[in-house]
């Protein structure tokens, strides 16, 4: 496989250090994971600024009110990456920590993919790939014809976007100019099969969004300050949807499964590995 | 029926702001006069199948009530797993129109024939489907269809079809018509969607002149179907026939068979089915030929129940 440097096109350096509250919330992935037994390790852990930031300093929503119809809608269409977003609405207060403890288990509201039926927060179900960004930008022109301020924000894996649904949607909300419409790629490099650069190169990634009508901009997915400072700017022109590529690191904070395809998802996880994880995390 | 229910998409846009109108790639100017009175509420998005039925949900999630609109074919196979899951998983009330449904595009060939269109959409999950028999019936649908709460399936029929339908029988999602009433205690019950309930009428006149009573039982609903009206339609016929403009594989046919076993057990009535064979039609030509290359006509319905009665496959009383 192929070194990260060798799988990094753009040179941006990967912030290395993770923050109290970022070790915290991974613990809570964790503690999902252990209670599942499963998860989507890496999936999830390269998620974890990109939410934090969302859900700490940008989205307006109220966890008594899930359904605001003032609140900026958050779309997960990466849904394998769930565990992220649980996280977040147990921090938020939208759901119980408690039911981390029964991740994907038969009466659980959390699922291996997140569904807008049972989980208060969540505005669409996802899991299936390469649907967010269209049922995104409906909302998006939806809230326009209101004529609410509320913003979309749709988060998509590096894998995922390899979907012909996307660059359909991609096409539509360029036409629209759907200034209140923002894709985030989650741009970990490696997708279920191996690195995406080998299984199918995105490259060169933000010159697609700029040509698809969007204003594109890259950033380092673990610099929490970088990405406050980022998603402030939103929207990037007045007129045009904007794209923000996040360069992120697979299983990023669990150092044995930083990076490796192997870690994309795991089932069987033993009380030895989940000791593991969370020594990772001290 | 295609113009009867745009224009009623326009006219419930105009008393209902939450109807929105997407189309894929459709005629130039079609409901131009929609895009100009309200033009947030218009969308012609290029084709896209899979974007505009997500998008669609994306509508309808905020509260919307979205009519899409593209060839029969494209709305179903095209972009089936959006369907599926932004519709029919979220149960929202977004109604697919599918122009050209069953053997319509004869003469286009089989990427634009929609032969299974019924089967795989009655296969999803809140999903129901709906096959009007003229454009007078579309009316009477789309008045209803505002306020359905799941999604819907609306297939198309050619258009120019013969009205047929009676404006006093009253239309109701789920709720079969009988369309015309046996004269004897046990006589043949045909039941028929779309345009083919027009056949299933002509057939029954045929058969009359034969001395066959036939009752003829309008099913515009092929999910949620209407047991009740199939089970006592069945309950005192010598003989089922079933008429479909679509393949027997989990078409109208196949939803009565389930049925009548479940509730009839041994007591159940021969059936006849009378549908599209499972292959792709190999032949070109007009709607109406194909008709009569897979048995359809009314000469051929009204043959295959007075065979059937020849060779006593039927219930004696």
């Amino acid at each position: 496989m192929p070194s990260l440097a060798e799988t990094t096109i753009a040179a941006l350096p990967i912030s290395p250090v993770l923050d109290t509250r970022s070790k915290d919330l991974r613990r809570l992935v964790v503690r999902a994971l252990d209670g599942g037994g499963r998860g989507h390790v890496g999936s999830s852990m390269s998620l974890i600024e990109i939410l934090r930031v969302l859900y700490d300093d940008v989205l307006r929503f109220r966890p008594s009110e899930p359904k605001w119809p003032d609140r900026d809608r958050m779309i997960l269409s990466k849904g394998h990456g769930c565990l992220a977003l649980y996280v977040m609405l147990v921090d938020k207060g939208f759901i119980e920590a408690e039911a981390l403890d029964t991740f994907c288990r038969r009466d659980s509201i959390l699922g291996g993919h997140p569904e807008a039926g049972k989980i208060p927060g969540v505005e669409a179900s996802t899991g299936a790939l390469g649907h967010g960004l269209s049922v995104g930008l409906g909302m998006a022109l939806a809230v326009r014809a209101q004529k609410r301020d509320s913003r979309v924000f749709v988060v998509m894996g590096d894998g995922e976007i390899n979907e012909g649904s996307v660059w359909e949607a991609a096409m539509c909300a360029g036409k629209h100019r759907l200034a209140n419409l923002t894709a985030i790629i989650d741009y970990n490099k490696i997708q279920s099969a191996g690195p995406t650069r080998e299984i199918q190169d995105l490259e060169p990634l933000a010159d697609k969004w700029r040509a698809f009508g969007f204003v594109p901009r890259e950033i380092d997915g673990h610099d929490v300050g970088a990405l406050r400072t980022m998603f402030r700017q939103l929207p990037f022109a007045a007129d045009k949807p904007s794209a923000i590529i996040c360069h992120t690191v697979k299983g990023k904070g669990i150092p044995f499964a930083e990076n490796d395809p192997n870690w994309h998802h795991k089932a069987k996880l033993s009380a030895d590995t989940v000791s593991q994880m969370y020594g990772a995390l001290e | 029926m295609r113009n009867a229910c745009l224009d009623k998409v326009h006219d419930l846009a105009r008393r209902d702001g939450r109807v929105v109108f997407i189309g894929s790639d459709l005629s130039p100017g079609l409901l131009g006069d929609m895009k100009r009175e309200m033009p947030e509420r218009y969308y012609m998005e290029g084709i896209t199948e899979q974007n505009v039925v997500g998008m669609a949900a994306g509508f309808a999630m905020e509260g919307y009530i979205p009519y899409v609109n593209t060839i029969a074919t494209f709305i179903t196979r095209r972009c089936y797993e959006q369907v599926a899951v932004d519709l029919c998983l979220h149960d929202l009330p977004v109604r697919l129109i599918g122009n050209g449904g069953g053997l319509v595009y004869a003469p286009l060939g089989p990427t634009h024939l929609a032969i299974e269109d019924m089967a795989i959409m009655r296969a999803l999950p809140n999903m129901a489907v709906v096959a009007v028999c003229d454009a007078a019936e579309m009316k009477s649908f789309m008045d209803v269809s505002l306020d359905w709460p799941h999604p819907i399936y609306i297939r198309l029929a050619k258009g120019g079809d013969p009205i047929v339908s009676r404006k006093e029988n009253g239309f109701a999602i789920g709720k079969a018509i009988p369309m015309r009433k046996a004269a004897t205690r046990r006589p043949v019950a045909l039941m028929s969607t779309g345009v083919m309930t027009t056949n299933c009428l002509a057939a029954a006149e045929i058969l009359a002149r034969e001395g066959i009573d036939t009752s003829v039982l309008h099913i515009h609903s092929v999910k949620p179907l209407d047991q009740e009206a199939v089970l006592e339609h069945a309950a005192k016929a010598m003989l089922v026939v079933t008429v479909e403009e679509g393949v027997a594989i989990g078409g109208l046919g196949s939803a009565i068979t389930d049925v009548l076993v479940e509730a009839l057990g041994q007591r159940i009535p021969p059936i006849r089915r009378l549908a599209l064979p499972d292959a792709f039609p190999h032949k070109y030509g007009l709607q109406s030929e194909l008709f009569e290359v897979y048995g359809l006509a009314p000469e051929q319905i009204a043959a295959a129940v007075s065979g059937a009665i020849a060779r006593k496959d039927m219930v004696v009383a």
